[in-house]
């Protein structure tokens, strides 16, 4: 605990001085106390269980909001592996998403597949097309790669626009939804409980990624890149790893949105989307697991809290990440092991 | 048409399309150089500083300048100087707090300021196209069935002549000297008593004010304006930056000219329409970028210590 504090002072010189703020203060006693593996749990407990009983109690509107939180939870811990794990700059993540979408789409409309058969076929397009991203481009310097998954975000949106299989820019309607079990998953609760548990999937296989040899690879790489191929670490292959995983949690996500919207279009992949997902990861913290869960809270929260302010919102929402990252630069929650992972020189002034 | 005319043609769409990118490239060049700031705001200044320039259009229609290439002329000037003052605003709230965080928050910080540029833009104008009245007419000159209208030279020629301008003053003064010593080792300059802060706000000045002026000309070229027209702009110029070599100067002239020009042939080629113009060029970078990863002018530098 104490050396976590520690880290956090030295993180950052600039942010040092506003540690002193009350406020942020007490957010950060919270977030120790997280750390107590006991308080932890119960707190665990209790939103699982709050979770499960939503659907109960609540109007459609709110579930939909939560359903589209539980799929930016899924988006954002795929995102998180390629840029919090492994620290690579993607700027294309709504690619990943649209490759699953448009895959199970198509599969069910025009081959009549059932939608449970198409999820390994999704899973498998999107190694694919991590594999087609990241081989030329993983040994490119971190800001050249933001530059390269931009535009290979860009193509594939411009391709599903283009392309009679993918239904050009209408995109495909009537995709018919699928049967759990002879339930016909129809309803927005439905919904709600798959993406919950797509999430829940997701976090494990987040946390469990994390502390794996791979995850502890990743970590190795971002925070020193010659360091880890000096220890025998196959730097490209790893990286490569990271693409592959993160793409199949978008894919997947994709798919499900794909049965959720029963339409997809290729105005729902365009940059902003990649954005949002990105700044979530970061606003949250990048590399800490509830930091992301957070960041994908607000994301989609926020919008939805200032509806009535119309166009104003997403003004007041710049504004909000401006001042956010300006006081806190290492997200609302930070994996505390001081400095932020895509930094090239976390020790510049002792460099000199 | 013969291919002869078709090439013309093509080539002076292109040069005018690569001259707005090689604008608006030399801003994310010049500020990636100095503060390795992917700067996303600078799209937005783009639009912003069209906007601006037509706001100031509209108020010269009626005084003695007019809205011919005199009233033009002196909107883009206002227009560039206080786009310039915005960028350093920009650079000293949102950006001189984060010189040392980490890389990504600096990012996130600019697609924030992106974000509430273009909303602010969307608020005032609620979200409209804005037509771009000029008094220019449409006389031009013709080559066979070719033809260009005066307008379209004249922009290219501005827009080429002020990147002759930039180019002296990064390579002949003090201050562009400065520049190309801080892109280099900023705390190196910062021992040899350069002031550091005051050539980085300068850097964003002259870059904003390029944006703005490639508005301008937009603007007038295409004849409308809209809060979203930064962002395909952005991402072009930001391409155009990169094949260049990112951080060099003649690189982002370099990149937006070719990046222009290969658009533009791009649309010729069969089988791959108009449509598909924009995964042309970007397929273009993707293969720079393999080939030659730091851009075509970039010299191979070791990121290893």
């Amino acid at each position: 605990m104490k050396e976590n504090q520690i880290g956090l002072q030295t993180a950052d010189t600039q942010t040092a001085a506003k540690q002193t703020n009350p406020l942020v203060r007490f957010v950060d006693k919270l977030y120790e106390l997280f750390d107590n593996r006991k308080i932890r749990f119960s707190v665990i407990a209790v939103a699982v269980a709050v979770l499960l009983y939503l659907p109960m109690r609540t109007n459609m509107y709110f579930m939909e909001v939560m359903t589209n939180v539980w799929f930016y939870v899924v988006m954002c811990l795929g995102l998180n592996i390629i840029v919090g794990f492994a620290g690579l700059l993607s700027l294309g993540y709504a690619a990943f998403f649209a490759v699953g979408a448009y895959t199970t789409g198509i599969l069910i409309l025009r081959y009549g597949m059932s939608f449970w058969l198409t999820l390994p076929i999704s899973a498998l397009m999107a190694v694919i097309a991590g594999l087609a991203i990241g081989t030329p481009t993983l040994k490119l310097r971190s800001d050249y790669l933001a530059i390269v998954t931009l535009g290979f975000g860009e193509m594939t949106r411009l391709a599903a626009r283009n392309m009679a299989i993918t239904g050009r820019a209408t995109g495909l309607v009537g995709i018919s939804r699928p049967y759990f079990f002879g339930l016909h998953l129809y309803k927005i609760n439905h919904y709600y409980y798959a993406f919950l548990a797509l999430a829940i999937i997701a976090i494990f296989i987040s946390y469990r990624l994390m502390d794996s040899r791979l995850g502890r690879a990743w970590k190795c790489i971002r925070e020193d890149e010659d360091a880890a191929e000096a220890m025998g670490i196959n730097v490209v292959a790893i990286r490569l790893y990271a693409f592959i995983l993160g793409s199949v949690f978008g894919a997947l996500a994709g798919s499900f949105m794909a049965i959720k919207m029963t339409a997809i279009s290729p105005d729902s992949f365009l940059f902003t989307q990649s954005v949002n997902i990105l700044l979530a990861v970061v606003l949250g913290g990048m590399g800490k697991i509830p930091g992301v869960i957070l960041g994908a809270f607000v994301m989609v929260i926020f919008p939805e809290v200032f509806r009535g302010i119309g166009q104003y919102r997403m003004l007041i929402f710049g504004l909000v990440l401006l001042i956010l990252m300006i006081y806190r630069p290492q997200g609302l929650w930070p994996e505390r092991s001081g400095g932020g992972p895509i930094e090239e020189k976390t020790c510049k002034d002792e460099v000199i | 048409m013969s291919l002869q005319e078709i090439i013309i043609q093509q080539v002076v769409n292109g040069l005018l399309l690569g001259s707005f990118y090689g604008l608006v490239a030399l801003g994310y060049s010049m500020v990636y150089g100095i503060v390795k700031l992917l700067n996303f705001a600078h799209a937005d200044v783009y639009m912003v500083g069209g906007f601006c320039s037509l706001t100031f259009l509209t108020l010269f229609k009626d005084t003695f300048l007019g809205n011919g290439w005199a009233g033009i002329v002196a909107a883009m000037l206002v227009s560039m100087v206080i786009v310039g003052l915005l960028g350093v605003i920009i650079e000293r709230i949102a950006y001189k707090p984060l010189r040392e965080a980490p890389r990504l928050s600096l990012l996130i910080t600019a697609l924030g300021v992106s974000m509430i540029l273009y909303n602010s833009v969307m608020v005032v104008t609620g979200g409209e196209y804005r037509a771009y009245k000029t008094g220019l007419g449409f006389q031009g000159i013709s080559i066979g069935s070719v033809f260009i209208t005066h307008t379209q030279l004249i922009l290219t020629v501005a827009a080429v002549a002020l990147m002759f301008i930039l180019h002296l003053f990064i390579t002949r003064t003090m201050y562009g000297k400065a520049m190309r010593a801080i892109s280099m080792d900023l705390d190196c300059c910062r021992l040899m008593g350069v002031n550091c802060n005051k050539i980085i706000a300068l850097t964003f000045f002259v870059g904003t004010a390029l944006a703005a002026s490639a508005g301008t000309m937009a603007g007038v070229y295409y004849g409308s304006l809209h809060f979203f027209m930064g962002f395909a702009i952005g991402i072009k110029a930001f391409t155009a930056a990169v094949i260049g070599g990112i951080g060099i100067i003649p690189g982002a002239m370099l990149g937006g000219l070719l990046l222009g020009l290969l658009e533009s042939f791009g649309t010729q080629i069969p089988f791959i329409g108009s449509e598909w113009k924009d995964v042309f060029s970007f397929s273009i970078l993707i293969i720079i970028l393999i080939f030659k990863p730091t851009g075509l002018l970039g010299k191979k530098e070791s990121e290893r210590m």
